[in-house]
């Protein structure tokens, strides 16, 4: 037996973006804390893009921040460039991307780690998991590090990213590497194994980055941030900082060529990948195999800080050798001389099969073990975010006898991807879009506060102080929202000057204010020349009261569909429920549904390979089962 | 509660039609039921799957010899219901059938609950929703052509439809949200323009889908058909010549039919409902009035009249009765032609033009005593009413209201969707509307859509980080 260093509520392994999110919301909650890293230069860094946000992950961003995690206020810190996407869609879309500071960031984080109350932030390797097993039930009860030292707790988080046996592949070479060229985590998946964990082999990769003196913008679009930058955090009502440029270029015919002749030497296709990559994020030869009549591909160029000349190229991210990556990079305008710094390579990892977890993010069959972020089979920082401020605070609830917090489908992004993740499982890196969630119209960047802050606050990690901000701008919304459905407009001549200014058809009689708001090219900021009596409101109180009553009719019709998908979600199944004896359900159904045991017919409805008919079957079941307990 | 583990049994040909009966029992417990009553070389429990045999019901208190049957033993899963299955054809006296069915009740099965053999093909996976509405259809179709629009939908014609036009909602929803997921992606310039005329193809086509419900509802129910027109003029002939018999009574006194004579009369398949009802003119007879009174009404909730003019009177045409039958699918009968000056029948269409009649409206000389008019009629009903390719199997015809009713919600979904799209809203807005479409139709044949969507937009479209 190895020395121990010490006891704790919980232990997190890893301190990745999903890691720093776990520790600090199970220490905000009053746990005694220990978040482990292999290298503590290495808190929250980004491997890849150095941005934060977009389609899909800004509204993650923004949750986090509505339920009280940290991710929001350390890109707001540090943002370089910042910009709307889908600006000109609809608002369901927008989504807030901004370029990071990379080490600026991590510092950041770090210092919030080690600033924070009950936490302790330690330097090691996990290699082992301790467990008591008692009737086939294993219940966690420490960790051991490379040096074998232990450490005691009730529960351990697993937030270990990419660096499980983390291999790295350019071109014909391998060697094992954890991202970065950080050390590898290689001992611990086979503790996982021996524990009846199922893994599964993971690949995702990165692109090269090269010099800015190197490269000739001349020959590049340029790209430039929005003028008023709109912060992540809730809790920042403005952002002022000097914002850097990003450059757009494309690939051309040469780059296409030199990628075909040299495709047989990409390890995809020479068998030394095995790890499934994502189909979102393909390589540049993954694109241009599968769409060979796409004559060229867009690239981006960004910078990673502030304090450094590295460039970042989106969209060429690759494995194919060293030698066949510089003479793309020079393929393209602008790069003809760039100097690569750091090559792209692809890195595989091992993950867990993601529906061995309960929707808490705990695992079905090992008492207080949970896990978070990549090693659940996601991509991206801020997926791994959103999952790790649930586990922490589920860890903590856990610890407390509570039930556990679930968001649902209809309430967040943070929802929809756990839920994913556990139903359906998944067998590359899973990355959020918004068109994984069926209620996007509800889930909107701008309402995230809305629709979470309430939660945030109940479980614990929302202030008394920003809880009554809050309050006080749901009433404003709502009283302002109340006023301008009943405030009359009548059509004298200074409204009809705005309408026609606005090209909108002239009213013949009054009208209400909030029909006019409805109107495609009019909007509540419009219409304040013709509304004397508007009271003084943020811009956030005004964004939404527009929003709401210019979409009302969607949201609406959106609400109505989440009302038929709660009715499922409300009946719940018991896990003693033995489905091969349920006659009627097809033979894989009932495989599935005995494999996941789902939590309620809403999940069920979920599962792939688990048909609708299926789920009358079930319908039919539980009436029945309700039938004979009442006597019938 | 009703478990489906019990074992059922029905007699399953309809009552009162054929010469033989069908009583069917399926469950756990079909053989041993079977044996409890039947006596042939074997046992039915010996018996091999899929075999018959001929043997007697007896009923064992009393010994008495009820019938002499086929048996047909079906063993699970290869049946219908994916149970085991017995059927026992008999005689087709329906008081003979129901001595077996009680018989067979005693013996341990118990009363079928109405389609309750189709529910169970459906809970044991043996086909899907609408293949099971199909069947009930089957077994209540009157016509051999509403069988056959039953039996299309049984072999997942609808399915195949509906399961197409979903297809592409998901196509145009997965251009939607790449434009949405992919801001950088740089092909996405008309995704609205392609978006409006794919709405509006889908729209159209779901109207026709909707439109074919009347004709689909007309095969199952049969042409609500009257027939109208002058006494005397010759409209019981008609019903007469149309039934195959003299169902009506037919005189040269004007004024003979009085009340509404009804017949069923299939016509190729066809189902009519037809009525042949009092001549109408100007009376004083009181139930001649109410007679007349009654054919008027019955013009207005009829799919099809016949106005019948006879040839040989002098003004033959009544403007009351064209004023009613305007708008209305109608056949006029120019009867009578043998008796008829020369080119009066032209003459005659000559004045219906004026009256600037529908389309729906068509013309049909005869002459009911030289057994000329009644091919012409039925020729001329058919094409009104399927266009005359009911028989090439490729027309799609719903049949069930809940099908007609969710086809409905999802064009309503569509209409939405180009109203907001005409209106200015934001194509990624459509996407609510889009997926209100797709998942009404998805109840149809019962899928869910969201992962298909997934799938879809990664398989068409390039994208990248
Ligand atoms: N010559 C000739 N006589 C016909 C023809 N069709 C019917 N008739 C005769 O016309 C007479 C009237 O026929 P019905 O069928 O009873 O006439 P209806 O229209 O039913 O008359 P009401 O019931 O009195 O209104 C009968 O004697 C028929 O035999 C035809 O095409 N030519
Ligand atoms: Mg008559």
């Amino acid at each position: 037996m190895g020395f121990i260093a010490g006891e704790y509520d919980i232990c997190v392994v890893g301190a990745g973006h999903a890691g720093c999110e776990a520790a600090l919301a199970a220490a905000r909650l009053g746990m005694s804390t220990v978040v482990f890293a292999i290298n503590l230069d290495s808190i929250a860094n980004m491997p890849c893009n150095p941005n934060i946000g977009g389609t899909a992950k800004g509204q993650l961003v923004r949750e986090i921040d509505a339920l009280g995690g940290e991710m929001g206020k350390a890109a707001d810190k540090n943002t370089i460039q910042s910009k709307i996407l889908n600006a000109s869609k609809g608002p369901a879309v927008y989504s807030l991307r901004a370029q990071i500071d990379r080490r600026r960031y991590q510092m950041t984080m770090k210092h919030t780690l080690e600033m924070q109350e009950n936490l302790d932030v330690k330097q090691a390797e996990i290699v082992k998991l301790l467990y008591t097993e008692n009737d086939g039930i294993k219940s966690i009860r420490g960790v051991v590090t490379h040096t074998g030292t232990e450490y005691r707790c009730k529960a351990v988080i697993l937030t270990t990213g990419t660096y499980l046996k983390g291999k790295i592949i350019i071109g014909d070479t391998a060697f094992s590497s954890g991202p970065d060229g950080i050390f590898p985590a290689d001992r611990l998946s086979d503790c996982l194994e021996k524990m009846g964990i199922k893994l599964l082999r993971l690949k995702t990769g990165t692109p090269a980055r090269i010099n800015s003196r190197s490269i000739d913008f001349s020959k590049m679009q340029i790209q430039y941030g929005d003028d008023n930058i709109t912060p992540f955090s809730f809790e920042n009502q403005s952002l002022e900082t000097e914002q850097v440029v990003c450059w757009l270029t494309r690939t051309t015919e040469k780059t296409h060529n030199i990628i075909k002749e040299n495709i047989h030497r990409s390890p995809l296709y020479g068998g030394l990948i095995e790890g499934i990559g994502p189909r979102y994020c393909p390589s540049i030869e993954d694109k241009i195999v599968r769409f060979a009549d796409k004559e060229s591909h867009q690239l981006f160029i960004e910078p990673m800080g502030r304090d450094t000349e590295e460039m970042y190229i989106q969209g060429f991210s690759t494995s194919l050798p060293e030698d066949v990556q510089a003479d793309m990079i020079h393929s393209v305008p602008g790069l003809e001389n760039a100097r690569v710094m750091r090559s792209a390579y692809a890195i595989e990892y091992d993950a867990i099969d993601s529906t061995q977890l309960k929707l808490s993010l705990e695992f079905k069959n090992i008492d207080n073990l949970f896990s978070a972020g990549q090693i659940n089979g996601s991509s991206g920082y801020e997926e791994a975010a959103g999952q790790g401020i649930i586990a922490g605070i589920n860890a903590a609830l856990k610890l407390m006898g509570k039930e556990p917090l679930i968001i649902d489908r209809s309430q967040g992004y943070i929802g929809v991807l756990i839920d994913d993740l556990v139903t359906k499982g998944t067998k590359e890196p899973y990355r959020m879009m918004t068109s994984r969630a069926e209620y996007r119209l509800l889930l909107r960047q701008d309402n995230a506060d809305m629709r979470l802050t309430e939660i945030g606050h109940s479980v614990g990690l929302i202030s008394e102080e920003r809880y009554k901000k809050f309050l006080i701008k749901k009433q404003q919304i709502e009283d302002e929202i109340d006023r301008v459905c009943k405030k009359n407009i009548s059509p004298d001549e200074k409204t009809m000057n705005l309408l026609e200014k606005y090209k909108s058809t002239p009213i013949k009689s009054g009208v209400k204010l909030s029909e006019l708001i409805k109107r495609p090219e009019l909007s509540y900021e419009i219409l304040e020349e013709i509304d004397p009596e508007r009271p003084q409101l943020s811009s956030a109180v005004k964004e939404q009261v527009n929003i709401c009553v210019k979409y009302e009719g969607y949201i609406k019709r959106q609400e109505a569909q989440v009302e038929q998908f709660k009715k499922l979600e409300k009946r719940a199944l018991s896990k003693n429920i033995d489905y091969s004896e349920i006659k009627g359900l097809c033979l894989e159904a009932r495989q599935k549904l005995n494999a996941m045991k789902p939590e309620s017919l809403g999940q069920a409805s979920r599962i792939s390979g688990v048909s609708p008919a299926d789920i009358s079957v079930l319908l039919i079941y539980l009436n029945g089962k309700g039938r004979e307990q009442n006597g019938f | 509660m009703i478990s489906s583990k019990d074992t059922i049994a029905a007699i399953s040909t309809a009552q009162g039609t054929g010469g033989i009966g069908i009583i069917r029992i399926s469950g756990k417990n079909a053989v041993g039921t079977a044996d409890g009553i039947f006596h042939g070389k074997t046992s039915v429990k010996d018996m091999d799957s899929h075999t018959i045999q001929y043997g007697k019901i007896k009923d064992t208190k009393t010994g008495e010899i009820i019938d002499e049957v086929m048996l047909t033993k079906m063993s699970a899963p290869a049946t219908y219901t994916r149970e085991d299955v017995i059927e026992i054809n008999c005689h087709g006296n329906i008081l003979i059938q129901r001595r077996i069915l009680s018989l067979i009740y005693e013996n341990g099965a118990r009363p079928a609950e109405p389609g309750e053999f189709t529910k169970r093909a459906f809970l044991n996976g043996r086909i899907d929703l609408t293949q099971a509405e199909a069947v009930m259809d089957l077994i209540n179709s009157k016509t051999e052509k509403s069988r056959e629009a039953a039996v299309l939908q049984l072999s997942g014609k609808i399915s195949g439809y509906i399961n197409n036009i979903i297809e592409k909602l998901l196509n145009i929803m997965a251009r939607i949200e790449v434009t949405v997921d992919y801001p950088e992606h740089d092909d996405e310039a008309d995704t609205a323009v392609i978006a409006e005329t794919e709405l509006k193809e889908i729209y159209s086509d779901l109207s026709s889908a909707i439109e074919s419900y009347d004709t689909g509802r007309l095969l199952k129910t049969g042409i609500q058909t009257t027939i109208v027109g002058k006494p005397n003029s010759g409209k019981s002939t008609l019903l007469n010549e149309l039934a195959g018999y003299d169902r009506a009574i037919v005189t040269d006194i004007p004024g003979t039919t009085r009340d509404i004579v009804e017949e069923n009369i299939n016509i190729d398949g066809i189902l009519l409902n037809l009525k042949d009802t009092a001549g109408i003119r100007r009376s004083e007879d009181v139930v001649e009035q109410i007679g007349i009174k009654l054919a008027m009404e019955n013009i207005k909730t009829s799919d099809l009249v016949i106005y019948v003019i006879s040839l040989s009177e002098e003004d033959p045409v009544d403007i009351h009765i064209l004023e009613e039958i305007k708008d209305k699918k109608a056949i006029i009968f120019l009867n009578k032609e043998d008796l008829a000056k020369d080119g009066e029948a032209d003459n005659i269409k000559e004045i219906l033009k004026g009256y600037s009649l529908g389309e729906n409206i068509k013309i049909v000389v005869s002459s009911l005593k030289r057994e000329k008019g009644a091919e012409e009629i039925k020729k001329a009903i058919k094409d009104m009413f399927f266009s005359g390719n009911l028989s090439q199997n490729d027309q799609l015809i719903i049949t069930a209201e809940r099908h007609v009713n969710l086809i409905k919600q999802s064009q309503n979904a569509i209409s939405d969707g180009i109203d907001s799209l005409l209106g200015g809203m934001p194509l990624d807005m459509l996407s609510v509307d889009i997926r209100n479409a797709a998942e009404y139709l998805g109840e149809i044949v019962g899928m869910s859509i969201s992962e298909n969507l997934i799938d879809k937009i990664f398989s068409s479209f390039c994208i990248g980080k």
